[in-house]
């Protein structure tokens, strides 16, 4: 964290509650802590993988990056600014840099638009092409780029697979050339095969456009291929962030660990022991005292894990992690 | 380009045949007539239309032309579809009258769909109190006890329309405000459900990521895609609304009692539905017909105007 150079972007202290509303008046009578106290930096053309099991907060944050989601609290610097603090029109100004890319490629397109409309959405929106002609070659190029046919753009969403309709929402995020992309769960839907074409394409647009993405998943081996640091987080708190290799060699938080031991090997002459975690994941609307994640910790040590939030510190160079006993 | 995405080449989906671009609407009709039903009900709906538009110059004869010798005949060449109990030409009085019942029932269901879907979709996209509100609204409308309304609100603005846009005329908007203005409810619910559900969408999420204002996103992407059960709704109330006015004139609400109305005809013949079942027969059937036609042709639009259904 301690580069000459400004951080592309830099997330500080991000809290995001859901109100539970309840009773005769509707009032909040719970939170569910989404989001808590989240913090990181991301360098312009690096890619940070985001990793967790479901409901812990990773798809909350990436959208709250975006301010799809209105953040409860925090900070979120792109490029010098506050995306927080922005009012609609630099906020407006900023999504020409900032874009997403969905999970799931059925829900994510519009069916009644032709997939030429769809991408070309964006360019009316910011005013991207000045004549029809220019804004047709623009859509033929970005679909080329992804690799689909331009005779594809009269079609609707319906009449192609999976891995063309994440293509197609690739190309809708690249239309206004954004500088972050936060990929939310891309690959989750799809086939195996095609989730290597696609992690194939994400890498290839990296390099040729200097992309910079928040790679969200949950599955470790596809993170570990594409990102140069991994965050792991657990009930809405980054438990662990380091460099994608450190990670995955030497993990210092019990969490990490039982993840990792989660990882199918593809050879079976390999015995590994298996750290399995007991019980569910707590809810986020009580989430536990302390570490949130003593409750299932194979090494905890009570009542300090219990009692003492463990401060997010970097343990080795590079490798932060939140644990009272690593 | 292509040396970069080497990994990821070019896929095609395998169509048989490229099909030529052509414009949306055109894209609709060709879709539209593969719904053999719905395309034979537009026929049966636009002969329907153009014969009480035309019918009248075609087939002259007065609607009030009194002739008690040929009094509750059944279909003859004189009188294809028989006389009433003054010995007055049915044919005549249903082309003359299905003006009026058409009308009303068209102009009433866009009434109510109009009115719906406006308040569906602010409530749906506001959410907050002013959804609340609107709800409370569509509920209180659902409770109030509504034909003792209807013939309050025809009685005490009856004489004032009247006096400012003529007899008929007056009498229509009235009519059809107001029962438009009952059957709004169901469409502003199922608008508003569909909003719920549709805001949340990621294909919508993805446009607010693009930028697009909130007028933008209802227009292009939430409204188009909620329109699939209105359309189905709104054809149902042509069929209420052509029935609602028959009840209004029959309490002497409706058009005066000298225009007789597909619903006003056939309540005239309930009397003489045993030596005359032709009177009652004939307006019972257009109302039928026009309902089922109407349907059927909403069908046929879901269908054409949804492009994941292969047709």
């Amino acid at each position: 964290m301690t580069t000459a150079e400004q951080p592309l972007l830099s997330v500080r202290n991000l809290v995001k509650n859901f109100s539970v509303k309840g009773g005769v008046f509707r009032r909040e009578v719970d939170r569910v802590h989404a989001v808590n106290n989240v913090s990181f930096d991301l360098e312009k053309g690096e890619t940070l993988g985001v990793v967790g099991e479901s409901g812990c907060g990773k798809s909350t944050t990436g959208r709250c990056i975006l301010r799809l989601i209105e953040p409860t609290s925090g900070e979120i610097w792109f490029q010098g600014n506050d995306v927080t603090a922005m009012g609609k029109a630099e906020l407006q100004a900023v999504r020409r840099d900032m874009q997403i890319i969905f999970q799931d490629p059925y829900a994510s397109l519009n069916p009644r638009m032709t997939v030429g409309a769809i991408i070309g959405e964006a360019l009316t929106i910011h005013k991207l092409a000045a004549t029809p002609k220019e804004y047709e070659a623009r859509i033929v190029q970005l679909l080329e780029t992804v690799g689909l046919n331009p005779d594809h753009m009269r079609r609707y969403p319906h009449e192609f697979s999976g891995g063309q309709r994440q293509r197609i929402g690739i190309a809708r995020a690249l239309a206004v050339s954004p500088k972050l992309i936060v990929c939310d769960e891309p690959v989750s839907a799809l086939d195996v095969s095609i989730q290597a074409q696609v992690i194939n394409l994400l890498e290839d647009l990296q390099e040729e456009f200097g992309l910079t993405y928040i790679f969200i998943a949950h599955d470790l081996s596809v993170v570990e291929h594409i990102s140069d640091r991994v965050a792991v987080m657990y009930l809405g708190r980054v438990v662990e962030l380091a460099p994608s290799r450190e990670l995955y060699t030497s993990p210092l938080h019990p969490y990490t660990e039982a993840l990792l031991s989660a990882v199918p090997i593809p050879d079976p002459s390999i015995k590994r022991e298996r750290i399995r975690l007991v019980g569910d994941v707590p809810s986020p609307i009580r989430p536990p005292s302390g570490c949130h994640f003593h409750t299932r910790c194979p090494i905890r040590q009570l009542p300090l894990c219990s009692t003492e939030i463990p401060d997010f510190e970097e343990k080795r160079p590079g490798h932060w992690a939140a644990c009272h006993l690593r | 380009m292509a040396g970069s995405t080497l990994a990821s080449p070019t896929v095609s989906p395998g169509f048989a045949r490229p099909r030529k671009p052509v414009s949306p609407w055109l894209e609709v009709w060709r879709r539209f007539r593969r719904h053999k039903l719905a395309v034979i009900s537009l026929f049966i709906f636009v002969f329907m239309v153009l014969a009480v538009v035309f019918g009248p110059l075609i087939w002259d004869v007065a609607i009030n032309d009194i002739d008690f010798r040929a009094r509750l005949k059944g279909p003859s060449w004189a009188h294809p579809l028989g006389t009433d109990d003054l010995g007055q030409d049915i044919l005549a009085r249903m082309l003359y009258g299905g003006r009026i019942s058409l009308a009303v029932g068209l102009a009433a269901m866009v009434v109510a769909i109009v009115v719906g879907i406006v308040i569906g979709a602010t409530a749906g996209i506001s959410r907050g109190w002013v959804d609340a509100a609107l709800m409370w609204l569509t509920d209180l409308f659902l409770a109030m006890p509504q034909l003792p309304l209807l013939v309050l609100i025809i009685y005490l603005f009856r004489d004032s329309l009247k006096e400012i846009a003529g007899p008929e005329f007056g009498i229509f908007v009235l009519i059809v405000a107001v029962i438009g203005g009952f059957r709004w409810m169901p469409v502003a619910r199922l608008v508003r459900a569909q909003f719920f559900s549709l805001r949340e969408k990621e294909f919508v999420e993805a446009a607010r990521a693009l930028g697009a204002s909130v007028p933008r996103q209802v227009w292009r992407h939430i409204l188009p895609n909620s329109l699939g059960p209105v359309i189905v709704a709104g054809t149902i109330d042509v069929a209420a609304a052509i029935i609602a006015e028959s009840t209004l004139s029959f309490l002497g609400l409706g058009f005066p009692p000298d225009i007789p109305t597909w619903g006003r005809t056939l309540l005239d013949s309930k009397d003489y539905m045993e030596f005359a079942p032709h009177w009652a027969l004939f307006p019972g059937l257009a109302i039928f017909l026009a309902v089922l036609t109407i349907n059927y042709i909403g069908d046929g639009l879901r269908d054409a105007f949804d492009p994941r259904k292969v047709l």
